[in-house]
């Protein structure tokens, strides 16, 4: 996955709370697949497009100092409800690399992290402030730092923010976890001739 | 910067009293570490079309399945459920087939299409004894939270822990904060584990229970069926809860034993006895604690675009002028112009283009017959369709006559699978069209672009059908 270490990027504020996955990329666009640059059109799409298939020119990423945005700047509980990983791909490949918001979807934001797509989350206040500095001056921008753990605001103002030291390290390594786990192997198998021992009644019986 | 679990399994013996959560989680640790990270072994995974992603990728990797043996596959989501071909285009028998091949080829049970098993993921795991108490399940899809009603640790992930748990048969998790959420008391009559459900997330909040599991505990849950208990958890992750479980108890071992995948003769003792030990102690601390009475719960129903957008149906459509905060006072009003509703509206009496009654949430037997109860006698007044949640499901429904009252009632009796729940099969509402739906998320556009849903119990979905309107199924029946 693509590593994340620092970026200084237009942000662009979305103020609705509980966007879950659904309007991020509708189901209908899920059976794409992974890596498909069509997307990029799929985000939001039902936010940005009219059912003509024309911009709505008042949704946020069609104007245009927020088109350049690599970080978005959401309410609370961005990214809730479906599993949908699509939903990370639709926004990477618009090109957002970081989302700031007050809570995430928990499965969005575990799925974030498997991306290179680094989820920030802040204070609620802290957050929604960021979000009247970017209204108030359209096509400011944001530097999140990883490595210090900080946002700095268009106003210069410095934020730290919490992640979790392992998903830290692979971040800015750029390593997935897939690697990671099959150097425990060992430990792997050991597990597994315990459990067979142990609770052997585990693996189901053959199917009937 | 990790450690590993060496001798017996870790945390087993230790003198604190420990929630059911803690004793699963605890049992599963393969790695412990770094912070409060552990690489979790996974005893069920379970598949469905959108899994063809990371098979897909798997194979360009040129990689095994580590333990098809645990592993269970299924078409529901993708699946059309008329009559007939299975796939509604090309793309999708193109999705389908992909599933059948590839976990034929690496030895995968799947439950395909023509197989009398088949069905929604989430009602045959529990049905054919895949999902167990103690066990971690996982899939790709956020409503695996439905399995914690048997006792198991099981949540929702996305592909690329698809693609690992395909690969390692683990899974790297942060350990999640518990919240007990406690029911005392009994239902009154008309009131379903749905209406329990949607009044847990509106009292949590729709990100109310992020980074918890949820146990629901209390008299009222000891009470219910597993059936109730399964549309219980399911809505776990309505309130941002990745999982949600129940105690396992003698109705769960009732409701196991002699299903086709459920340990048999000395195994299925082995299991009962660790089974008994999983109960939350007495004295278990957990870190967040929810009261609920179930007298206080009544048939309930959603107005808007979240699922704890949820008021009983005697209340009536809210008002954006009495929120304070602008960001929420914003998106209520959004949420009112997109479901076409007026604030002071009364609920009951809205009238509705079409009803689905179907989904993880409430496709089950006692679902059905709930509905069927309601409709018994009466006509469909709007487009119906019952959506059975399995084949089998589909078979003991018809065993005892539900299908003909169904059908003699004007609504459409069909094939298992997601269907009108997941908007990706083609069986959607058209644009402005209100639905009156036992599915579990009334998101704008869930059911089709422009389509809107409000979420409500089989009973109360019947009672729409058959009246045309949003309706207090007390009113209907006694």
């Amino acid at each position: 996955m693509p590593s994340f270490t620092r970026l200084t990027a237009v942000a662009a504020p979305l103020d609705l709370p509980h966007v879950d996955t659904d309007r991020i990329v509708p189901a209908r666009f899920l059976r794409l697949p992974r890596g498909a640059p069509e997307y990029a059109r799929a985000l939001f799409h039902d936010l940005r497009f009219d059912a003509a298939g024309a911009e709505r020119p008042e949704f946020v990423l069609n104007q245009p100092p927020y088109r350049e945005a690599r970080i978005l700047v959401t309410a609370e509980n961005f990214g809730c409800g479906s599993s949908r990983e699509m939903a990370v791909w639709a926004l990477a490949a618009w090109g957002i690399r970081a989302v700031i918001a007050p809570s995430l979807g928990d499965i969005f934001r575990q799925n974030c992290l498997k991306n290179g797509l680094l989820p920030v989350l802040l204070d609620a206040a802290v957050v929604a402030d960021l979000r009247r500095q970017l209204h108030a001056r359209p096509g400011a921008a944001v530097t999140v730092d990883l490595e210090t753990q900080t946002v700095t605001t268009p106003a210069g103002v410095v934020h730290r923010f919490e992640i979790d030291p392992f998903h830290k390290a692979l971040l800015l390594s750029g390593q997935d976890e897939l690697a990671l786990t099959l150097a425990h192997e060992s430990a792997i198998r050991a597990f597994e001739a315990r459990l067979a021992a142990e609770q052997p009644w585990v693996v189901p019986p053959p199917a009937p | 910067m990790t450690r590993h679990v060496a001798g017996g399994w870790p945390g087993a013996g230790s003198g604190s009293p420990r929630t059911l959560f803690e004793k699963i989680w605890a049992r599963h640790v393969v790695v412990e570490g770094p912070g409060d990270h552990a690489l979790l072994y996974v005893d069920r995974h379970l598949l469905h079309e959108g899994a063809t992603h990371a098979l897909r990728r798997l194979a360009a990797a040129g990689r095994t399945v580590r333990r098809p043996d645990l592993t269970f596959a299924t078409a529901d989501h993708y699946v059309r459920t008329a009559p007939g071909a299975l796939a509604p285009d090309p793309e999708i028998q193109a999705m389908v087939e992909t599933l059948v091949e590839h976990t034929a080829r690496h030895g995968i049970v799947t439950f395909g299409p023509g197989d009398p098993r088949r069905g929604i993921v989430h009602v045959i795991g529990p049905e054919l004894g895949l999902t167990l108490p103690g066990l971690t399940v996982v899939c790709g899809d956020s409503h695996t939270a439905t399995h914690g009603a048997l006792g198991a640790l099981a949540f929702g992930i996305g592909a690329s822990e698809v693609e690992h748990v395909l690969a390692t048969q683990t899974l790297w998790q942060r350990r999640p904060r518990t919240l007990r959420v406690t029911i005392e008391g009994r239902l009154p009559l008309g009131v379903t584990a749905k209406d329990v459900a949607l009044a847990v997330v509106a009292a949590l909040g729709a990100g109310g229970g992020t980074g918890h599991v949820i146990e629901y505990a209390g008299a009222t849950v000891r009470a219910m069926s597993i059936e109730e208990r399964l549309t219980l958890c399911n809505m776990a992750i309505e309130a941002g809860a990745r999982a949600g479980m129940v105690a396992p108890d003698e109705t769960t071992f009732a409701y196991l034993e002699g299903r086709p995948f459920a340990p048999r003769g000395d195994r299925w003792a082995r299991a009962l006895e660790f089974w008994r030990t999983l109960p939350s102690d007495p004295g278990a601390r957990f870190d967040r604690e929810l009261a609920l009475a179930a007298g206080d719960v009544a048939p309930t129903v959603t107005w808007g675009t979240s699922p704890q957008d949820a008021a009983p149906i005697t209340g009536r459509v809210p008002d954006p002028a009495t929120v304070r905060d602008p960001v929420r006072r914003r998106a209520m009003e959004r949420a009112l112009a997109y479901m076409g509703l007026r604030p002071g509206t009364p609920l009951a009496g809205i009238p509705v283009d079409r009803v689905f009654i179907g989904s993880c949430t409430n496709s089950r037997l006692e679902d059905l017959r709930a509905a069927a109860r309601v409709v018994r006698g009466r006509r469909a007044v709007v487009p119906a369709w019952v959506v059975p949640g399995s084949g089998l499901v589909k078979r003991a429904a018809e065993a005892e006559g539900l299908d003909r009252v169904f059908v003699e009632a004007g609504f459409e009796w069909r094939e298992p699978g997601c269907s009108m729940c997941v908007g990706m099969n083609g069986e959607v509402g058209r644009e402005g069209e209100r639905v009156a739906s036992t599915s579990n998320r009334n998101f704008e556009g869930r059911q089709g672009r422009g389509a809107r849903t409000h979420l409500m119990s089989p009973a109360m979905a019947a009672a729409a059908a058959v009246t045309g309107r949003l309706t207090d199924v007390r009113t209907l029946v006694s």
